[in-house]
C-alpha cells in the first residue's frame, strides 16, 4: 500500500497540472514562457520562506516571525547600502549571520526554556518588524550598481519569459533541502522529531542541537528570502511582506505536509507555492475577479488538503487496525 | 439634476466615439480599497473604460506592492495594450517597467509618481497637491477681501506630502494678504475624529468669536470640526467659514446645507484623462507630456452641491 505522505505529494502535484491545465484551456497565453518564468521569479521570496517553514513545520513547530524578518532584512540593507560604502556581498553575509543568530536564538528559547513555538515566534515577529520600523518607516531605494549586475543576469527565454536569477536561487534552495532532509543523519533527526520528541530522544537524537538548528534554518532562509526581496523590489520597505509568513505556512500544507509534524516533503512546498502563484497569475488574467478570490481559493484549498490528510491518515490506520484489534481479541 | 445633465453631456462630448479604444484590452493596477476615495477612484476608472469599449482587467494589490508587481508581471504575459498603475510605493519598479517598455506596453502611472527613470513610462496622472492649497487660498481671500480674519488650519497627518503641499499652497495664496492670518495649525491626522477632537480645542483655546475661517487639509477633517463648531454653539459656515479639499460627498452636503463654503476637488476621475492619452497615442502615435495634471476644481454654495452629492454617493467614498 502507498504510503500516505507520498500520495499527499502526488495529489498536489496532480492539482497543480490539472490547474494549469484548466487556465490554459480557458487563456491559452498562459502556456508561455513568460508565465512560468513570472511564477518563479514572482514566488522566488515566498518560495524560500516557505524552504524553511517546511524544515520547521516537520519538526512540529511554527515560525510566525519569517515575514517580520523578510522586511528587516530589506531595510537592513537598504540603510547600510545607503550610508557606508560596504560592498552588498558583505551586507549579505552580515545579514546572513543576524537572520540566522536570530533564528537559533529563537530554537534555544523554543527547546531551553519549554516555550511554545507560537509564543516565541510571535514576540519575534513583534521584534524584527519592530526594528525595521527603528531603522526607517519609509521605502529606501537601493541604487547600489551591483543590484544592477544582478538584475541584469537574465535568460530570456524564447516566447519573452525572463527566467532571473532569483527564481534559479530559490529551485537551488529546493534541491539542498531535499538532500539534507532525505540524506543526511540532520535531516532523519527533523522527521523524528516532528513524528514524536519523545521517542526521538530514546533514539538518542539530539534534541537540543536539531531544534536549533532548524530554527536557525528557518532564519537563515527567511533573511536569504530578504535579500532576494530587496533585488525584487530594489528597496527596503518596513510595511513589506506582512502575512507572508501565513502564505508560507499554506504552501507548507497544501503541498502536503502534516502541520502535526513528521511527514510531509519539501517538493511538495514546491508545488504549493507554484499552485498559490498560479491562482494569482488565474485571478490576473481574468481580469475581473475580485483579487480576494485568491485568499478564498488558497483559504478552500488548506480546508480540502487538511480533510484530505485527515482521511489519508485514518485510511492507513484503518488498514492496520482490523489485525491489530483481532491480535487484542484472540 | 441640470449639473448632471451637464457632466454627462460634456463627458460624451469628450468620448471621440471610441472609436480607438475599441477592442483594446488595458490592465489596471489598483493599490486597494483603503480609502472611500481610492474605492471611488476605481469605480469611475471601471465606467470610464466600459463608457470607451475598453475591456479593462482589474488587479487590486491589498497594499502589496509584491501583488503589483505580479498583477504587472500577468499583463505583460497576457499582452494587454496597455497598463495603469497607482503605484502603492516609488520605490521599486525599474525592472517590471523595462519589461513592460520591452513589450512595447505603455503605462501609465495613475494618482502618484515613481522612482524611475521616466522613459520607462508613459506619463503620470495626478493632482498638483500645492495648487489644491492655492485654490483653497485662494477661494478666502476672494471671500473676506480687506477684512481681517484669523484662521484656524488642521494639518493632515504630520510629515505626508499631501499635508505639506497644502500648507505650502494654501500659504502661498495668503502671503500677500496681512489681513488673513493662521491663528493656530495643528494635525487632524485626516480622520474626522482627530478634526473634531482638535476643532474643540481650537474654539476653547481662541472662543468661537475670534476665529473667522477653518481651513482643513482635507474634507473628512472639515466634516468633523463642523459638528465640533456646532456644538460650541457657533453656525459653521457663516460665524465661521469652512474651506476643505477633496469633494467628498458628505462636505457636498454640508455645503449644500449652508455648514461649509468651499471645497476643492480631489478628482477620482485619473482614468478619464489616462484613456484619453491612450486613445490619442493610438490614433496617431501622439505622445503626451511627462506630467499630465488633473483639474483642481472648487466647489462653492454657488454650485449645486444637493446634485453632485447625489451623484458621488454611489460611487464607493
Amino acid at each position: 500500500m502507498m504510503r500516505s505522505p507520498r500520495l499527499a505529494l502526488y495529489i498536489t502535484m496532480t492539482t497543480f497540472v490539472l490547474a494549469f491545465l484548466i487556465s490554459a484551456s480557458q487563456y491559452p497565453s498562459m502556456l508561455s514562457t513568460r508565465v512560468v518564468a513570472n511564477l518563479l521569479t514572482d514566488n522566488a521570496f515566498l518560495g524560500l520562506t516557505a524552504v524553511g517553514m517546511t524544515f520547521v513545520i516537520l519538526s512540529g513547530g511554527i515560525d510566525l516571525s519569517v515575514g517580520s524578518v523578510i522586511a528587516f532584512s530589506g531595510v537592513f540593507l537598504a540603510v547600510i547600502l545607503r550610508d557606508t560604502s560596504m560592498h552588498p556581498l558583505v551586507a549579505f553575509v552580515l545579514l546572513l549571520m543576524v537572520t540566522t543568530a536570530f533564528g537559533a536564538a529563537m530554537g534555544s528559547i523554543i527547546h531551553y526554556l519549554e516555550m511554545p513555538p507560537f509564543i516565541v515566534t510571535l514576540a519575534g515577529m513583534f521584534l524584527m518588524r519592530g526594528l525595521a520600523y527603528v531603522l526607517s518607516t519609509d521605502s529606501v531605494p537601493i541604487t547600489h550598481p551591483f543590484y544592477d549586475t544582478i538584475q541584469d543576469v537574465v535568460w530570456k527565454a524564447p516566447g519573452g519569459g525572463r527566467f532571473r536569477l532569483i527564481g534559479g536561487i530559490m529551485i537551488l534552495a529546493y534541491i539542498v533541502a531535499m538532500i539534507v532532509l532525505h540524506k543526511t543523519r540532520f535531516g532523519r533527526n527533523v522527521y523524528a522529531l516532528g513524528g514524536s520528541a519523545g521517542t526521538a530522544r530514546l533514539m538518542g537524537v539530539p534534541i537540543a542541537r536539531t531544534t536549533i538548528t532548524i530554527y536557525a534554518i528557518g532564519g537563515g532562509l527567511a533573511g536569504l528570502a530578504g535579500i532576494v526581496y530587496s533585488i525584487y523590489t530594489s528597496a527596503g520597505y518596513s510595511l513589506a511582506t506582512v502575512g507572508v509568513e501565513l502564505d508560507a505556512i499554506a504552501a507548507v500544507v497544501i503541498g502536503g505536509t502534516l502541520l502535526s509534524g513528521g511527514s510531509g516533503y519539501v517538493a511538495g512546498t514546491f508545488f504549493g507555492i507554484l499552485i498559490m502563484g498560479l491562482i494569482q497569475t488565474y485571478i490576473v488574467f481574468d481580469g475581473t475577479l475580485s483579487s480576494w478570490w485568491t485568499k478564498i481559493v488558497i483559504g478552500g484549498l488548506l480546508f480540502a488538503f487538511i480533510m484530505l490528510q485527515k482521511a489519508l491518515g485514518w485510511a492507513t490506520t484503518k488498514g492496520r487496525r482490523p489485525a491489530s484489534e483481532s491480535a487484542t481479541q484472540s | 439634476m441640470k449639473i448632471k445633465t451637464a457632466l454627462l453631456v460634456s463627458a460624451m462630448a469628450l468620448v471621440p466615439v471610441g472609436a480607438w479604444a475599441a477592442d483594446k484590452t488595458v490592465g489596471f493596477s489598483q493599490i486597494g480599497s483603503e480609502s472611500g476615495w481610492r474605492a471611488a477612484e476605481t469605480t469611475v476608472t471601471k465606467e470610464q473604460a466600459a463608457e470607451r469599449g475598453i475591456d479593462l482587467k482589474f488587479a487590486d494589490a491589498q497594499q502589496k506592492q509584491e501583488n503589483q508587481i505580479k498583477a504587472l508581471r500577468g499583463f505583460i504575459a497576457q499582452g494587454v495594450d496597455a497598463i495603469l498603475l497607482a503605484p502603492v510605493v516609488a520605490t521599486g519598479w525599474d525592472s517590471v517597467l523595462e519589461e513592460a517598455k520591452d513589450a512595447e506596453i505603455p503605462v501609465i502611472l495613475l494618482d502618484r509618481k515613481v522612482d524611475a527613470p521616466d522613459d520607462l513610462y508613459m506619463t503620470a496622472v495626478t493632482s498638483d497637491t500645492v495648487y489644491e492649497g492655492e485654490v483653497a487660498g485662494q477661494w478666502l481671500v476672494d471671500t473676506v477681501g480687506e477684512e481681517p480674519c484669523r484662521v484656524v488650519e488642521l494639518q493632515g497627518t504630520t510629515g505626508s506630502s499631501p499635508a505639506i503641499d497644502r500648507k505650502a499652497g494654501f500659504e502661498k495664496a495668503i502671503s500677500d494678504h496681512p489681513n488673513i492670518e493662521i491663528v493656530r495649525s495643528q494635525t487632524g491626522d485626516f480622520t474626522r475624529a482627530q478634526g473634531k477632537v482638535v476643532m474643540e480645542s481650537f474654539l476653547k483655546a481662541e472662543g468661537a468669536e475670534n476665529i473667522c475661517a477653518l481651513y482643513a487639509h482635507n474634507d473628512d477633517m472639515a466634516v468633523g470640526a463642523i459638528q465640533a463648531i456646532k456644538e460650541a454653539g457657533a453656525a459653521p459656515g457663516s460665524d465661521i467659514l469652512v474651506v476643505a479639499i477633496d469633494a467628498v460627498p458628505d462636505m457636498h452636503l454640508a455645503i449644500a446645507n449652508g455648514e461649509a463654503n468651499a471645497t476643492v476637488e480631489l478628482t477620482p476621475n485619473m482614468a478619464g484623462p489616462a484613456f484619453d492619452i491612450l486613445e490619442a497615442y493610438w490614433a496617431d502615435g501622439t505622445e503626451p507630456e511627462k506630467w499630465v495634471q488633473t483639474e483642481s476644481k472648487r466647489f462653492t454654495a454657488d454650485d449645486d452641491n444637493q446634485a453632485v452629492y447625489e451623484m458621488k454617493k454611489g460611487l464607493g467614498y
